[in-house]
């Protein structure tokens, strides 16, 4: 095939598959029904690899499509289906439109060792600990993570602008959202990436997916297989060159007439520039080859898997956020284990499935979803963990287990997830303003959907919260309607394993309807 | 007034926000600057007008308070606003009305946690009736404001009576006031819509309430504020009562009963919390309105400290003896 109409194609098709990405991870009005969400993100590689691996089912095994997909026409999945890769693209174009020097891109020889050593030790780490370098290296991910942290912040600010001008002629469609963004040091992990990524697609194509993207790697270790592929035809090249400085994966070898498949993401760009007509898409013409055996790599991929091995044992982390004091609370609340997002079922289980793409956070409709620190430890930087002082998880709502591409969070039906104990209540009386002020307060038990915190009478007309932990779901709303700083009075330390809570008993009132005006 | 952090988090875009909120600050003087004097002069004339009605013996109204039981909540607004002289007597043509239920809990209609969505609509459209140019409704929820404004059903009751639904989840839409003569309550951050229409109508739905006792009237105003946080660590019976000395004042107050959340107020957890007591309280006193809802709750009204506290203050009558009650039975 040589039709300019394969590169048309890649460019219109993962135009729209760019934009569908960039509409889900900002849709903060939760505009966009969830199904939406499965169907785009089932054919991402490293999720739906990790949601196989937890359910089984072929259904959910969108990555063997891709295998497939690959073994048939190449890293195709890199140019049409990976949002970090289309992203690139787009980068490059920008690139080459700023310095022409940038599109020059020209035959470079592949980064093998560091390739090889990423891929292995990503899978050697994924099998013996978890996803800890996923959680870093997926590219579906890594793009999610620019979505929450950079992209969703930008499109706030349009919104807020848009909201601005339309009030003031009085007309509400946009409403205010205050712009909170996350801790700090949880910027350092997408900022890196986004330095890496954008300056390597800036200058020099899609340097970054054929040298650190384990996902790139494993496809291309597949593509030398594929039937698909990009072909010289010797007979009619006149070795100008032009497709050499124009593969942004600089894998054509046109001295050679050799075409790298495992770095070529099937962009079609070579296919367009050469005018001799000389290469062309198809199905690969079989040839017998050398078989070459690389010392050097095997044992480098050796040397690394044993340093991967010996690692030291990951260390646990604690949190260590306090708001600034207003009328000091005296006793520090002991929490002494973070609080996983429902359907996780527990941490453990949680921490090695999710690879923190950050799609939950950006679509929790009440915001308490956050990047962590090192509340699940260094390990499980980046996955999300509940803040129950800046938000909580409202009762009536399972989005995050929705849209979960992993399966880390599964999904809970609604009923479910109002008896999932994501942790217990904890009360300290000594830090409650009805006991320090001797006022009437009760924000925690108004908040409270369950009733699991309750107001008994203290001293004169005043009532005093009690707690009931068997009915407590953790939800966090005692927590974040408590008005004292820098403590809480009220908090919820989670649950290391999801427990079920009972369901809040109820009887039905004795008063009775009246008949006549009581005044 | 000290800032409280409760509801205003850490963030790292404050400097954004602060530029941000700068223009929404000014949306009054951008008004006032774009509409020019006209709008001006005609807000002036009907805060005169609004003030009039206040309190209500000097306005010459028939009668203090209004309750109806057996009807339906929407029949009983019609009958009650109707012995109270009509919608007219509180609406004039051309006015901006705003009209403020509960809309607190993301709950459905029949726990009774919210306003009923159909009372809400009837007094819309009796706005509109007596000529309002725009009528306006909105709450500071205490759930996600998007799941309340749909869950009780107030959102699309309130859009197809012609109103418009406002969103008072963001602090931009707040402005710091003054109360002079309050004791805790000194400074608070209200919404811009209680400062911009003419007529303000409250529609609280009486529920049980676990620390004040009872939420009704007074205690509703908690939805037009910004910092709530600040009310619960500051005695939280003197600030309800603080903030009912507010200049703007309720024109109306609209008691939903219903159906009574009773107990496990003011979410409540199941239907078992929920009695129907086919009721509906119609009042220019809020105090008043507030002694009346008590007695329908069957709690004693000295125990529900910010009425008494209201009553001392001057800011209404609790003693229902003394009123002149129109008691309708459908």
């Amino acid at each position: 095939m040589r039709s300019p109409n394969l590169r048309r194609f890649r460019i219109l098709f993962s135009s729209i598959l760019l934009i569908c990405f960039i509409l889900v991870f900002i849709d903060f009005k939760n505009l966009i029904p969830s199904k939406y969400f499965n169907i785009l993100l089932s054919l991402q590689f490293i999720p739906s690899l990790l949601k196989f691996h937890d359910l089984g089912t072929l259904l959910s095994a969108g990555f063997i499509a891709v295998l497939l997909l690959t073994f048939i026409s190449g890293r195709t999945y890199c140019s049409f289906l990976c949002p970090l890769g289309v992203g690139q693209d787009l980068n490059s174009r920008i690139g080459g439109k700023i310095r022409k020097k940038f599109r020059r891109y020209g035959f470079k020889r592949p980064h093998t060792i560091i390739r090889y050593t990423l891929l292995a030790a990503t899978i050697v780490v994924s099998v013996v600990w978890g996803v800890y370098l996923l959680t870093l290296l997926d590219p579906y991910s890594i793009f999610g993570r620019f979505m929450s942290h950079f992209g969703e912040p930008v499109v706030l600010v349009i919104n807020n602008f848009l909201a601005w001008v339309l009030h003031k002629f009085d007309v509400y469609t946009f409403d205010h959202i205050t712009i909170r963004g996350f801790q700090l040091l949880t910027y350092i992990i997408p900022s890196i990436f986004l330095l890496l990524v954008g300056l390597l697609s800036l200058t020099k194509g899609r340097l970054y997916c054929n040298m650190i993207c384990p996902v790139g790697t494993l496809l291309g270790l597949l593509s030398k297989i594929s039937i698909f592929r990009i072909r010289f035809d010797e007979s009619k090249c006149t070795k100008c060159g032009r497709c050499s400085v124009g593969c942004k994966s600089s894998c054509i070898d046109f001295l050679q007439y050799k075409v790298d498949v495992s770095r070529c993401v099937d962009c079609f760009n070579c296919v367009n520039i050469c005018p001799d007509k000389a290469l062309s898409y198809g199905p690969v013409r079989l040839k017998k080859k050398e078989h070459e055996t690389d010392l050097e790599k095997r044992k480098f991929i050796a040397g690394s898997l044993l340093l991967m091995l010996g690692l030291p044992q990951i260390l646990k982390g604690q949190d260590k956020t306090a708001p600034v004091p207003k009328k000091p609370s005296t006793v520090k609340e002991n929490k002494t284990c973070p609080v996983c997002p429902p359907g996780g079922r527990s941490i453990e289980d949680f921490n090695t499935d999710c690879t923190a793409c950050s799609l939950c956070i950006s679509a929790c409709p009440n915001d308490v979803l956050v990047p962590s620190l090192l509340q699940y430890g260094v390990a499980g930087m980046m996955q999300p963990v509940m803040d129950y002082h800046r938000s909580f998880c409202t009762y009536n709502c399972t989005k995050c287990t929705e849209v979960c591409p992993t399966y880390a969070l599964h999904p809970l039906a609604l009923e479910a997830k109002k008896l999932t104990q994501l942790g217990k209540v904890n009360f300290i009386k000594d830090n409650c303003i009805v006991k320090t002020e001797k006022t009437a307060c009760g924000a925690c038990s108004e908040a409270c959907p369950t009733k699991a915190v309750y107001m008994i009478p203290y001293e004169g007309n005043l009532l005093i919260p009690e707690v009931k932990t068997d009915i407590c779901i953790g939800c966090g709303h005692c927590e974040y309607a408590c008005p004292t700083t820098p403590y809480k009075a009220i908090y919820v330390d989670g649950n290391a394993v999801h427990a079920a809570a009972k369901p809040p008993e109820n009887k039905q009132s004795e008063i009775e309807s009246p008949v006549e005006f009581p005044f | 007034m000290k800032e409280s952090t409760f509801y205003r988090k850490k963030s790292y875009f404050a400097p954004l926000n602060l530029c941000l909120s700068y223009f929404f600050m000014k949306r009054r003087d951008f008004l006032k600057r774009s509409a020019g004097a006209g709008l001006a002069a005609g807000a002036a004339l009907s805060l005169g007008g609004y003030e009039k009605l206040w309190p209500a013996k000097m306005n010459g109204l028939k009668y203090d308070l209004v309750a109806v039981m057996g009807g339906s909540p929407e029949a009983m607004f019609d009958l009650g606003i109707q012995e109270l002289g009509g919608m007219g007597t509180f609406v004039q043509k051309g006015q901006k009305v705003l009209v403020k239920p509960n809309i607190g809990w993301d709950r459905t209609p029949e726990f009774a946690a919210n306003t009923y969505p159909g009372l809400v609509a009837r007094i819309i459209e009796h706005c509109f009736k007596a000529g309002a140019k725009e009528v306006y409704v909105f709450d500071h929820t205490c759930d996600n404001w998007l799941n309340c404004y749909k869950n009780s059903g107030i959102e699309r009751a309130a859009k197809n009576a012609g109103a418009k639904t406002v969103p008072g989840n963001s602090e931009n839409y707040y402005q710091q006031k003054e109360i002079p003569g309050a004791i805790r309550l000194k400074n608070v951050k209200v919404h811009e819509l209680l400062l911009e229409t003419d007529v303000f109508i409250n529609v609280p739905v009486l529920k049980d309430h676990n620390s004040t006792r009872m939420t009704s009237c007074m205690k509703n105003m908690m939805g037009v504020v910004w910092d709530r946080g600040y009310w619960h660590s500051n005695n939280l019976n003197q600030c309800i009562a603080d903030y009912a000395l507010y200049e703007k004042k309720p024109a109306l107050n609209v008691i939903d009963c219903f159906n009574v959340m009773v107990k496990h107020g003011p979410q409540g957890v199941s239907k078992e919390d929920v009695v129907q007591m086919k009721s509906q309280i119609i009042t220019t006193d809020w105090v008043a309105g507030d002694a009346a809802a008590a007695k329908m709750l069957g709690v004693d009204i000295e125990k529900i400290e910010y009425i008494p506290l209201a009553h001392k203050m001057g800011l209404g009558n609790m003693k229902l003896e003394t009123l002149n009650i129109q008691r309708i039975k459908m």
